[in-house]
């Protein structure tokens, strides 16, 4: 068996504190916390209205007057931007899982991209809302 | 660390030969999740309505009730695996750590179960 001993003090990863906020960072945390809203959130708000719907017309019509309020409107903007997010991250994570975009310039414009096309999907998604229902 | 010898020491901690299957499921389901959410986003757009009538007349149709248990399918076991890693990274503590998996699990179990059901009953439905 191995005759020498370990070091103690073995080298760590950088930590945290020395991490500088970089775009490609943003995009990971971000792709984490959109994640966990949609689990926690969306999956919730979800149920509510398939379950509301399998239920009757007056569960239905309680979610549906949330859902069609100031309020509900908000959480509902705010949720297909989190989508959009999650899913421009997910497809750089599934383009970043071929090999590709790895350099740290392709990588930082990607990361970019997703952030700029979730904001384009959901502006260019409740314009079309608004203008077909004109809520 | 216990003391023993080194192979003592890792055995049964090596790999279990499906360390990729974690990650696999969640590539698989993200694809999933991509094109059933732009189906389910776009349908709920382009409906005309979103009152009940609307709502129950369009998930009996079989083209709206087969895609939607499949998003469910996909949607509740992508985000059981994305959640699991979540805390897998930041609850240490092995008691709390379990507790958090245990839940997750049957929040996302019971979740899909629940929304399956709705979709069944308002599909078969009379």
């Amino acid at each position: 068996m191995a005759a020498t001993m370990r070091p103690r003090v073995r080298p760590l990863s950088p930590h945290l504190s020395i991490w500088k906020w970089r775009v490609h960072m943003a995009v990971s945390i971000m792709h984490r916390a959109t994640g966990n809203a949609m689990a926690f959130g969306a999956v919730v708000l979800f149920l509510w209205w398939l379950i509301a719907a399998a239920t009757g017309p007056s569960a239905y019509a309680t979610f549906y007057n949330v859902a069609t309020g100031w309020f509900g409107m908000l959480i509902g903007v705010g949720l297909t931007w989190v989508f959009f997010q999650h899913m421009m991250s997910g497809i750089r994570h599934l383009v970043m899982d071929t090999g590709a975009a790895l350099e740290v310039h392709d990588s930082k414009r990607f990361a970019t991209a997703t952030f700029v096309g979730a904001v384009l999907l959901t502006i260019a998604t409740w314009a079309v809302i608004l203008a077909t229902r004109g809520f | 660390m216990g003391s023993g010898t080194e192979i003592g020491r890792v055995r049964g901690l090596g790999a279990a030969k499906s360390g990729v299957g974690h990650w696999w499921q969640q590539r698989v389901t993200a694809v999933g999740n991509l094109i059933l959410l732009l189906w389910f986003i776009g349908s709920l757009v382009w409906l005309p309505a979103l009152d009940y009538t609307t709502v129950v007349a369009w998930l009996r149709q079989p083209v709206a009730a087969v895609p939607m248990l499949l998003l469910i399918l996909s949607v509740f076991w992508h985000f059981r695996l994305g959640v699991q890693v979540f805390i897998e990274d930041y609850l240490h503590k092995e008691g709390t750590k379990l507790l958090a998996l245990l839940a997750l699990n049957f929040y996302a179990l019971a979740g899909a179960t629940a929304a399956a059901f709705a979709v069944l009953k308002i599909a078969l439905g009379a």
